[in-house]
């Protein structure tokens, strides 16, 4: 009768898929695992260096990079959250341990410098031709100069 | 007369996931006293709003405890709105209270596996915390971390859930359902259990109250008192009624988490069916300036937040009482008289969380 009763069981073992998950995990999308930056986008504003509450940020605009120390960040997601251009992302992955407090850098590539001091060097253009607009106008006559004026503070 | 002699317990024990320590006073095989001591893993993150501002802190807040972090995140999140006269939004609420709910139903499986183990059922123990993991899997998919959420801010909640992701937990919610209820077969029927449980650890009403016992621990020793019944976030608008349980012993103590468990599975089920639409957070704006006491029901029992602000962005004092704080000078009580068999599962049955307890 115990034979019987344990039948049961053995069939059920035998065609039942295992009880036990694999060892590769399936993240879900949401994951905060690392954080990533394209820097091809970046302008290195250094906003997430300051919302970062771990200080785990590092933006060097001199030297065109931007590093972070996997050891300290705390995947809340503030800079990924408060990143201007969206360069930031979180990747899935979780950090890898380590004997020692890593800190990784992400450099600019030369095209991205180039691209950005393009549009640097566009935009003080605009702003000198705006001021020479401005100088023009008010040269001109008292009465054109003060809405002038208005515009140049709504550009502010 | 029998002579006494002290046995030292923990901070090191095969039951203690956390470390606290006991002085056991014995006489032959009975306590007579028990001396808690605790203190050995202080962090100081109270002292912490010294370096980060207010909106930081909730970060902080949450890593003061692995088991409640959201529970810690949220009653620091709602004291200081209640300082800054917040209005937090409809939907933000509900999810915070589908995540808390789902946050007790992890503690709770964590717990009972750990009281499993503690008696001896290997086997039972695994599959509490394979159950677990389902709950762990859907923080991990609604909030994107397992352990530590980071969800909770100031004025809402960081991350929206999609109706279809809804729509799943309550399918998961209903298989998790069918899970348990085999699962708690040989915690509530299995006889060699019940020896182990059963009048082990009797804590009267009487005892409860004056002790200031909170949560499963109290409500076990047949006093209804929930802090969700105040209706905090969401508690208010759905369908709630605190579990209690008359007998006070161990078993009580394990009925009424069982009981808990379903419960919050009927909770995030109303949630779900009401849960309304519209924004997740509103802006904050200013400095909180003022003080407030925040309770809310932790797993384990009433948490109680007290926050002070004096108008800058750094806070002048935030101060944490957790429930196993309250609860340990009801173990001290439950413990006089017991075998020294029983005094595992007689610490375990309070849940003790010391992380919490010194922050």
């Amino acid at each position: 009768m115990a034979f019987i009763s344990f039948k049961k069981t053995i069939l059920r073992n035998l065609f039942s898929k295992p009880y036990t998950r694999k060892t590769e995990k399936e993240y879900p999308e949401g994951t905060r695992g690392h954080v990533e930056n394209d820097m091809d986008v970046c302008i290195l504003c250094g906003l997430c260096s300051i919302k970062c509450p771990t200080h785990a940020i590092t933006v060097d605009k001199a030297a065109k990079t931007w590093s972070i120390r996997p050891m300290s960040c705390i995947q809340c997601r503030c800079c990924v959250d408060n990143c201007p251009k969206k360069c930031l992302s979180m990747g899935t992955k979780f950090q890898e341990p380590g004997e020692e407090k890593i800190s990784k850098t992400f450099k600019q590539s030369e095209k991205a410098i180039a691209a950005q001091e393009a549009l640097m060097k566009a935009a003080k253009e605009r702003a000198a031709q705006a001021a020479a607009a401005k100088a023009a106008a008010a040269q001109g006559g008292a009465a054109p100069a003060a809405p002038a004026q208005n515009s140049e503070e709504k550009k502010d | 007369m029998s002579n006494r002699s002290v046995i030292p317990f923990g901070p090191q024990h095969p039951v203690l996931p956390e470390p606290i320590h006991l002085d056991l006073v014995m006489e032959d095989e009975k306590v007579v006293e028990a001396i808690p001591s605790i203190g050995f893993i202080h962090r100081g993150l109270e002292k912490l709003v010294d370096k980060k501002d207010f909106n930081e802190m909730v970060y902080v807040a949450e890593r003061i405890c692995g088991i409640c972090s959201l529970g810690h995140g949220l009653g620091y999140s709602e004291a200081v709105e209640h300082i800054m006269d917040i209005e937090v939004p409809a939907r933000a609420r509900y999810l915070r209270t589908i995540w808390s709910e789902l946050s007790r139903i992890h503690s709770h499986l964590l717990w009972l596996g750990l009281l499993a183990d503690a008696f001896g059922f290997e086997s039972l123990y695994m599959d509490c915390w394979r159950l677990r993991e389902e709950a762990l899997d859907m923080f991990e998919a609604s909030t994107g971390g397992r352990v530590i959420f980071s969800v909770m801010k100031i004025g809402g909640v960081r991350r929206d859930v999609t109706d279809e992701m809804l729509k799943d937990f309550n399918e998961r919610i209903f298989k998790m359902e069918e899970d348990l209820k085999t699962l708690t077969r040989p915690f509530l029927e299995d006889a060699a259990v019940q020896t182990r449980l059963r009048g082990v650890g009797v804590l009267t009403s009487e005892q409860a109250d004056a002790l200031g016992c909170t949560g499963p621990f109290l409500r076990a020793s047949g006093i209804s008192c929930d802090i969700r019944s105040t209706g905090y976030c969401a508690y208010g608008d759905i369908d709630f009624t605190p579990i209690v349980s008359t007998e006070g012993d161990s078993y009580a103590r394990t009925k009424c988490r069982i009981l808990e468990i379903f419960q919050a599975f009927d909770l995030i089920h109303q949630c779900i069916d009401k849960m309304p639409s519209g924004d997740i957070e509103v802006p904050v704006k200013g400095m909180p300036n003022g003080e407030y006491m925040m309770r809310i029901e932790q797993p384990r029992g009433e948490a109680l937040y007290y926050v002070k602000a004096n108008g800058t962005k750094f806070i002048d004092r935030m101060r944490v009482r957790t429930p196993t704080f309250a609860n340990l000078s009801g173990l001290v009580e439950i413990l006089k008289g017991c075998d020294l068999a029983d005094v595992p599962i007689l610490v375990l049955t309070i849940d003790p969380c010391i992380s919490c307890t010194e922050r």
